[in-house]
């Protein structure tokens, strides 16, 4: 208990002393200064910009800047899809993966493309090598740099008088990856393959294991016909998964416990590897999420250490807790940035506190049947314990990463509920890169547009006042993906084909659903796995959800960058109200967290904490 | 159109740096710096590689020490990954664990009434879990000195060089390699490398 509250400690603080100057970075960058690694990629940028035929200076309308995001996506989108689609013929597919399944493929896309990364599918088991790189890595890359790019000119626009343009779309995305996500991509990746994440273009390896029972028990009963006597007593055992059995003793106990071990065959272990750091340190950096491999971060060979595992966290939300400081720079206003980067991180701390108050308290039902305090190990592994779990799980959600160390679908029903209202607020404590800020400054608009109906006064943001199309935009970027997800969920739990796809039944059941449309529709990407969503019902309607999820927070930020580019500063006086204090830290809590319970506490009840309740009263499903 | 050509060259460009430059410098540097960690951390035992250090295998005879369940189709098949992904209110799973704390009890000459480490009985996220608690170990070592005619206080003694503690103290948990411990029970007795040929041979 101690240890992890002082590795919580350790952890915000060392992230808190990074992301202050790498906001600062990020502002110089995003506004055309020189920093200390211009020297490099300076002229990489300019022979960018002149291969791609794009003209630095050219300054666009917020409608243009739409129009090449929107583009933009759309071509990433097919491309992606194609090449899961022809897999089977192209190089780099050395256990010859066939074309990945048509609804898998468009869900797969969309969810690379809107940076969400919810996969469908299992990594390696699914898709080749080349797939992987040439096209999951480069839309982490790309998605992430959007991201970015799309909370410029919302925080540009601040600071702009009575202009009509907002920037440069492929400007503000290059920049992001080159100076950015690249860099920190490849210390991350180095650092990570030093801990034992893969990097090899190798097929898979085989192992010959120790133990000669690591065998299915389909091979067993075959290898028994084969050498009755040596493994008769083993023969015909039925359990899940090899699971060892009681029957074991028979063995030790026979005639030939150490030389019939001997001569028994060793059997082989198959061990997926692949160029997965390069690939898991921008799934972290760029709030993607996707695995290399299925357990995800989970994976000895995603996360192989207690180290490999801070570092992954740290990764997560570097970028998205830097950037409110690029915001109050960049606006002049360092006070206002911390204003934003309080209320996130209060609004962490409060749903880490929770979760690992009610994980810590372990699983009454396990602890009568013989397993000590109770301790829920299951989904998660030995070297990250309760309290890294526990941490990773508030990060993920909170961040719209979705990597996952531990399987949230085993976890405690209170800690589930945590999580899911991380990401059923619009993914805004912290949040995906850029746009969990984006989403902030929609909830700030919110925030002081109530606060100015309380003083009777027009709402001013930063010298800028918010009128009726500022806040009509705000209110449809904060509930659209809210109505998307629980319309969603309620058609998933009315059909058949919905329920069909549950692992869990009871009130975890509704969990499983309402945890996989909330991570949709706020492009996180993580799961309650048990669900299995590779159906065509989850695969077209989580795909849409996704859809609304990013184009309709970004479009509507766009389109209030544009209008506020165009007024004009007003002078803040006396009766302005303050954004960049305490009081205003705190109404943005309280409004985060009104319209959050309005939405979702009717089902939030119903699923998680329900199922806390009744497990509490002794009650199974 | 002039947006939409754009779009092709920067996603091409952007391919050709992210999707192929990057992965490759990444895999320079990691084959310079840190050869044996990219290649998976393979353990060898002359030619033959008997598995990664850091992915869990299956050991079911009563000679190893065991690792936690795993929930892949086939246990500990590192072709594939995953938790059970079983929510802590479900009756299948609660009654499968009832069952698993039964077994651990008989193989390990436990009263029935005694406490059992949950991660040995509970599956892990990956399903190749590679470690598991010192608690889990610890009531493991009679069993398996009696199984291999050791004395106790040897196996004892193994176990507790194998605890792998926490970096600073605070980072990670205390915990036991199992392939690892049990490779070095297999030194003790000198066998496994004949075992292992022998096992070649009959393939």
């Amino acid at each position: 208990m101690a240890s992890n509250i002082l590795y919580f400690i350790v952890f915000l603080g060392i992230l808190v002393a990074l992301a202050v100057p790498l906001g600062s970075y990020m502002a110089s960058v995003f506004t055309g200064k020189r920093t200390f690694l211009s020297f490099i990629i300076r002229p990489l940028e300019s022979g960018f910009y002149w291969i791609c035929r794009v003209d630095e200076s050219e300054e666009m309308s917020w409608k243009q800047y739409s129009l090449a995001f929107l583009l933009f996506n759309a071509v990433g989108f097919m491309v992606l899809f194609l090449l899961q689609i022809v897999q089977g013929r192209l190089p780099l597919n050395p256990m010859g993966f066939g074309a990945v399944r048509w609804d898998t493929a468009l869900n797969t896309a969309i969810s690379f493309v809107t940076n969400t990364n919810w996969q469908a599918y299992g990594g390696e088991t699914t898709m080749s090598y080349f797939t992987q790189m040439a096209g999951l890595t480069v839309q982490n890359f790309v998605s992430a740099a959007v991201g970015i790019a799309v909370a410029l000119p919302l925080i540009r626009a601040f600071t702009s008088k009575l202009r009509n343009t907002i920037g440069n779309f492929w400007v503000d995305m290059t920049r992001s990856v080159l100076y950015v996500l690249l860099p920190l991509s490849i210390i991350l990746a180095v650092l990570l393959v030093s801990q034992g994440v893969v990097q090899t273009f190798n097929p898979y390896v085989k192992a010959q294991t120790l133990d000669s029972h690591g065998q299915t028990p389909v091979n067993r009963i075959a290898q028994s016909a084969e050498r009755p006597n040596e493994y008769s007593p083993h023969g015909g055992r039925e359990g899940k998964a090899g699971y060892p059995l009681a029957g074991g003793a028979l063995f030790a106990e026979g005639a030939t416990p150490i030389r019939g071990q001997a001569q028994a065959p060793v059997t082989e272990q198959v061990i997926a590897v692949g160029p997965a750091a390069s690939q898991i340190a921008i799934k972290q950096l760029g709030s993607n999420g996707g695995g290399f491999f299925n357990a995800n971060s989970a994976h000895p060979f995603e996360n192989p250490t207690p180290l490999s595992n801070f570092l992954e966290m740290l990764a997560i939300l570097l970028i998205p807790a830097a950037l409110p400081f690029t915001f109050g720079v960049m606006v002049n206003n360092r006070r206002q940035g911390w204003a934003i980067f309080a209320a996130m991180m209060i609004l962490f701390l409060v749903g880490l506190g929770a979760a690992f108050w009610a994980e810590w308290q372990g699983n009454p039902i396990l602890a009568q049947s013989g397993l000590g305090n109770g301790t829920n190990m299951e989904g998660k592994e030995i070297r990250f314990g309760i309290g890294s779990s526990v941490l990773w799980g508030q990060v993920t959600t909170a961040v719209a990463n979705g990597s996952v160390n531990a399987m949230h679908d085993s976890m405690m029903p209170l800690t589930g509920l945590v999580f899911m209202f991380n990401m059923a607020i619009g993914e805004v404590i912290f949040g995906g890169v850029g746009v969990g800020l984006i989403g902030m400054i929609m909830y700030a608009i919110l925030t002081i547009f109530l606060a100015g109906l309380m003083i009777g006064r027009t709402p001013e943001f930063l010298g800028k006042k918010l009128e009726a199309r500022e806040m009509i935009m705000a209110v449809i970027a904060v509930i659209a993906p809210a109505i998307a997800s629980l319309i969603f969920s309620g058609i998933a739990v009315a059909i058949p084909t919905g329920l069909s796809s549950l692992n869990n039944p009871g009130p975890h059941g509704l969990s499983e659903i309402l945890y996989a449309f909330f991570s949709y529709a706020g492009n996180n990407g993580s799961a309650f796995a048990g669900l299995n969503a590779n159906t065509v019902f989850y695969n077209l309607t989580g795909g849409f959800v996704m859809l609304v999820g990013r184009f309709l927070t970004i479009l509507p930020a766009l389109a209030i960058a544009g209008s506020l580019a165009m007024k004009k500063s007003v002078p803040s006086s006396s009766a302005t109200f303050p954004t960049a204090s305490p009081l205003f830290t705190v109404l943005l809590i309280g409004v985060v967290l009104i319209v959050g319970a309005l939405t979702f506490f009717p089902a939030l009840i119903l699923g998680p904490f329900l199922e806390h309740l009744l497990l509490c009263s002794g009650r199974t499903f | 159109m002039k947006e939409l050509v754009r779009s092709l060259l920067v996603l091409i460009a952007m391919s050709l740096l992210t999707g192929a430059l990057y992965p490759l410098v990444v895999t320079g540097l990691a084959k310079a710096g840190f050869p044996r960690q990219a290649q998976g951390s393979l353990l060898m035992t002359g030619d033959t590689i008997i598995g990664s250090a850091i992915v869990g295998q299956n050991f079911s005879s009563l000679r190893y020490f065991r690792g936690r369940p795993s929930a892949i189709e086939k246990s500990y098949d590192a072709g594939n990954s995953g938790g059970s992904n079983f929510g802590p209110s479900n009756a299948k799973f609660l009654e499968e664990v009832g069952g698993r704390v039964e077994t651990v009890r008989k193989d390990n000459g436990l009263e029935r009434t005694a406490s059992v480490p949950a991660d040995l009985v509970l599956a892990s996220a990956s399903g190749l879990d590679p470690h598991i608690s010192v608690e889990a170990a610890t009531i493991q070592v009679k069993r398996v000195a009696k199984a291999r005619g050791v004395p106790e206080p040897d196996v004892q003694v193994l176990v507790e060089r194998f605890i792998e503690m926490p970096l600073f103290g605070f980072l990670g948990e205390k915990r036991i390699n199992v392939l690892r411990l049990n490779l070095a029970l297999d030194n003790i007795a000198s066998q496994v490398n004949q075992s292992l040929t022998k096992g070649d041979e009959k393939r």
